[in-house]
């Protein structure tokens, strides 16, 4: 009864870390978003590190969603 | 009502044993071989009447080709032109699962962790093979950089060797979690179309949006999984 209480409150507290990944995918958009107001003749540069660094952070929220499911489903 | 989760288990269609292990024919093989298939033929089939002019199905050919090409060039350099193959046919390959990995009813062979983690061990000794072809024992410069203060190097070692072993971790794991974690999403949405009735409304026009993000982000999967893999290989020929 106590362990599977303890399971939802890690798996909770585990995405926890989607809260950063918020801030960062913001923070590229942000920034791209600048850059282009700034200088619409570099899209074509800047968006390959926007993808880049979007999947990138994004990969940050899907590795808290595994270890909330492998606390949920595995142990 | 299924599990989210079910979508993902693997049925046997052929069954065969062969020494006591299990070698059946299952719905992941049958989606790779589809996958293989379709790619063989959408290249051959377009670039059977090559014209100067391109018409439409070369164009896209070449489109797909140029794409890779482009990336292989800024990323690597000159000396990337001999892998070119190998990333295109990742790249293709990765693409085609995911996007067969949409189709209704199908499967998603991308969504196993042992399938994506099978190819980035095979970047990762790829790469790290040819380093040491290329710079002989020299390649352990890679851990610590030319112009380095000495008094960091007890710190910077560890650190370096740690995250060049995790990379076959990180890459597996991140189409791997995209996947999975973009199929369960859409199939728990369309749970909420079904018991919430009338109001289930809402939750079809969050489910339609959903579906052409997971289209991109099949796309941006397959881009990311090759433009790392040339990244990786750009580190073991350049070294930093």
């Amino acid at each position: 009864m106590e362990v599977d209480a303890a399971k939802l409150i890690g798996a909770g507290l585990a995405v926890v870390g989607l809260g950063g990944v918020g801030a960062g995918i913001g923070n590229i958009f942000a920034t791209t978003i600048s850059s282009l107001a700034r200088n619409p003749s570099a899209r074509s540069i800047i968006n390959q590190p926007m993808w880049l660094g979007f999947a990138l952070v994004e990969a940050v929220a899907l590795y808290a969603l595994v270890i909330a499911l492998m606390l949920l489903f595995v142990f | 009502m299924a599990s989210p989760i079910e979508q993902f288990q693997i049925r046997p269609i052929v069954p065969v044993e062969v020494l006591g292990v299990d070698a059946s024919l299952t719905n992941s093989g049958v989606l790779m071989l589809i996958a293989v298939t379709g790619i063989v033929t959408f290249l051959t089939l377009t670039m059977r009447r090559r014209a100067l002019v391109p018409g439409r199905w070369q164009s896209v050919a070449e489109v797909t080709y140029e794409f890779v090409a482009g990336m292989v060039r800024e990323n690597v350099g000159l000396e990337g032109r001999k892998y070119f193959p190998f990333i295109f046919s990742l790249f293709m390959f990765v693409l085609f699962g995911n996007m067969l990995g949409m189709i209704p009813y199908s499967f998603t062979f991308t969504s196993h962790i042992i399938v994506t983690f099978t190819m980035a061990a095979v970047v990762f000794l790829g790469t790290t093979v040819i380093g040491f072809a290329r710079h002989g024992i020299g390649f352990f410069s890679f851990f610590l950089p030319a112009g380095t203060p000495w008094f960091v190097a007890p710190i910077l070692i560890p650190i370096e060797v740690i995250s060049y072993f995790t990379r076959p971790i990180s890459l597996s794991l991140r189409l791997f979690a995209n996947m999975t974690a973009g199929h369960t999403l859409l199939k728990v949405f369309a749970g909420f179309v079904v018991t919430m009735g009338l109001a289930g409304f809402v939750p079809l026009v969050f489910v339609i949006a959903l579906t052409g993000l997971e289209f991109l982000i099949a796309f941006l999967q397959a881009y990311v999984f090759a433009i790392l893999s040339c990244i990786y290989l750009s580190d073991a020929i350049h070294l930093h």
